[in-house]
């Protein structure tokens, strides 16, 4: 347990207010602790959870990705025209398509910030306004709603009818969020290519002496980014059943404050797999339990941003006594 | 990563000669290729469209040059225009008169300097990052505002209030004259004052800074709070333009103002950075835009073009950062 405390502060720092927020809202909505809230707030979160693990990869390795849900908004485009010659395709056809353009769209960040020295964050401002502009010019604005059946019908891995009648359900974007979690877990603690890019995103020169090749970490980093981008796109059509080009515009700064909440720092060589996941249910918890407690929707995202706000400037007091650190963004 | 080239930094300096060259072409472009381009009314649409992202883009330079990043200029802006909206409206809204609006003005100039000193102030005293606690302030300052007006619109402003947005005086529009006033006070804060060279040697290295006996916490505030008085300055002028008000208004612009710094020369780093060259990437950009748009593209269009002639910058710039590293070796 001291362990756990000290390896990871950030993350038990997290988890308590999770917890503290969990008996609070159990007390005061007794709908809270249903299995039909849990299972919609899994079910809202996942598509968030998928992009908060890749982007944790980028982070690690000392970047920042702003332009991943645009791209994921390319993808479902992209998927949704190769589909039609294919025949309609199927599950594994679209997950196939789906990560092939997501690393393609991600390594075109990585060919900027390796090939042409662009740092991160200015890269994929452009890579953003790029794919944003153009897809918003090519589509004219119009989404796509007859999509193929497998695609836009609702999937779930499991249901369970609550005493009261109601059905408690995860739909088919936790079970991928899961697995997307766990593959992610593996790379970054258990390759010796996640042991690289920590190495890399905390001492960019040290790990270039040490012999691993910048290159090479980028490209991992912003492809790995890139087919989870393609792979959150493809679950939340399931989720939304339709293909809309502006729909993910804007959930980037969401899903970043979300991973770096859960510790994952700006500037690289930190962060958890478990982190991303508490800072997306913070969020999401908060959201649940004020709607629950009869708040105007209006006030959420008030009391969010007062939350992460009041997070921070309690929580990086003590990290200011450590080795002061300049952020390479 | 290595640290790209900082660019040269010379009193004029091949930064403004190449923008300008950049500037020239385009001009030269989209003179051929649309005969309305090359005309006094598209010269005065840009000169009234500039100034919006121009106010938006200096709120973000001095943040960016200290080494941060301030990602709540959009809706500090929108809140402090709510603020003279609820003003102007609690003294009667189209009846209201010229001493509403100045008092709406001081308190929306207030409002905005309140938010960016927060900002300031968790930033310096907490040591979190910029990116992380802008985007706090981001969410939690639309939040307060979609709070407070249900996600609609104000309008109903007195007559007196739409020629800050539209007008002429001399035959320069009234906004532009407004940017100008602005951007020179930035202009002589960056290049001559105190505040400005501690801001510069700050994002050079904040440690070093600290160790030569300035006062870091200190500017940190000062800085954020500078960059939300712009930041109502700018939704003072949004509120006349549009004459209305609306929680995300201009909420596209936020990325365009950090397209803007950086293809003004900013550092991405932070350290360098002045006030000029950013102007006239400004300028360039909305030329772009508009060229574009008398060719018959639409704003999305000319959002992908920016976005792509910020990457043809970068790489021209490493590619001719390579270059003369290269000749410099032989003349060794």
């Amino acid at each position: 347990m001291a362990r756990l405390l000290r390896d990871y502060p950030t993350e038990s720092k997290l988890l308590a207010v999770l917890a503290l927020l969990f008996v609070g809202l159990s007390m005061a909505s007794p709908s809270f602790l249903g299995l039909v809230n849990l299972t919609s707030l899994l079910n809202n979160s996942a598509v968030n959870v998928i992009w908060a693990v890749g982007l944790l990869v980028v982070l690690i390795a000392g970047g920042i990705d702003i332009s991943f849900a645009v791209a994921a908004s390319v993808i479902q485009y992209g998927v949704a025209y190769a589909l039609e010659p294919l025949g309609g395709g199927n599950w594994a056809v679209g997950f196939a398509l789906a990560i092939v353009l997501g690393v393609a769209l991600g390594w075109i960040n990585a060919t900027l910030v390796h090939a042409f020295r662009i740092i991160t964050i200015v890269a994929t401002i452009a890579t953003f306004n790029a794919f944003f502009g153009l897809l918003m010019w090519l589509s004219a604005g119009r989404g796509i709603y007859s999509l193929p059946s497998w695609w836009s019908q609702r999937t779930l891995i499991w249901e369970h009818q609550t005493a009261d009648g109601t059905w408690a359900e995860l739909n088919l974007a936790v079970g991928v969020m899961l697995l997307c979690m766990a593959a992610t877990w593996v790379l970054i603690r258990h390759t010796t290519i996640g042991r690289q890019l920590y190495a890399f995103g905390d001492n960019p020169e040290g790990a270039r002496r040490l012999g691993i090749r910048p290159g090479a970490m980028w490209f991992i980093a912003f492809g790995w980014m890139g087919a989870m981008a393609g792979i959150a796109g493809l679950v939340q059509v399931n989720i939304t059943r339709e293909v809309v080009p502006n729909a993910l515009y804007g959930r980037e700064l969401d899903v970043l404050a979300a991973v770096v909440l859960g510790g994952a720092r700006l500037g690289g060589g930190r962060g958890s797999v478990i982190g991303c996941l508490l800072g997306v249910l913070l969020m999401a918890v908060t959201q649940n339990g004020l709607n629950l407690l009869g708040v105007s929707p209006y006030a959420f995202k008030m009391v969010v941003g007062a939350i992460i706000l009041v997070a921070i400037s309690t929580s990086n007091v003590e990290l200011v006594r450590g080795r002061p650190r300049r952020a390479r963004t | 990563m290595t640290v790209p080239s900082l660019g040269p930094r010379g009193r004029i300096g091949p930064e403004v000669l190449g923008l300008l060259g950049f500037l020239l072409l385009v001009v030269l472009v989209f003179g051929v290729a649309a005969p309305r381009f090359l005309t006094a009314a598209n010269f005065g649409s840009i000169a009234f469209q500039l100034p919006e992202l121009g106010l938006l883009t200096l709120a973000m330079l001095i943040p960016l040059i200290s080494g941060g990043i301030n990602l709540a200029i959009v809706y500090t802006a929108n809140l402090s225009g709510l603020t003279l909206a609820w003003v102007l409206n609690s003294y009667g809204g189209v009846d209201a008169g010229p001493g509403a609006f100045v008092m709406g003005s001081i308190l929306a100039l207030g409002v905005g300097s309140l938010v960016g000193l927060i900002e300031g102030l968790v930033i310096a005293f907490s040591g979190a990052h910029p990116i992380l606690v802008s985007l706090a302030m981001m969410i939690f300052v639309r939040g307060l505002g979609e709070y407070l007006t249900r996600g609609g619109d104000i309008s109903g402003f007195p007559a007196f209030v739409e020629p800050i947005g539209h007008g002429l005086v001399a035959g320069i529009p009234v906004p532009l004259l407004i940017f100008g006033a602005a951007a020179l006070a930035w202009h002589v804060l960056l290049s001559h004052t105190r505040h400005g060279f501690a801001v510069s040697m700050i994002g050079s290295n904040a440690e070093a800074a600290r160790y030569s006996g300035l006062h870091v916490r200190r500017t940190l505030v000062l800085i954020y709070a500078l960059s939300g008085l712009m930041c109502a300055v700018a939704g003072i002028l949004m509120l006349s333009r549009f004459n209305s008000v609306r929680v995300g208004h201009g909420e596209a612009l936020l990325l365009v103002t950090v397209l803007a710094c950086f293809l003004g020369g900013v550092d991405p780093f932070g350290g360098f950075g002045r006030v000029g060259p950013v102007v006239l990437a400004l300028v360039i950009l909305q030329v772009l835009s508009s060229g574009l748009n008398l060719l018959g593209a639409n704003q999305h269009l000319s959002t992908a073009i920016w976005g792509l002639f910020l990457i043809a910058v970068m790489i021209l710039r490493t590619l001719a950062a390579r270059w003369r590293g290269r000749s410099n070796r032989k003349e060794i």
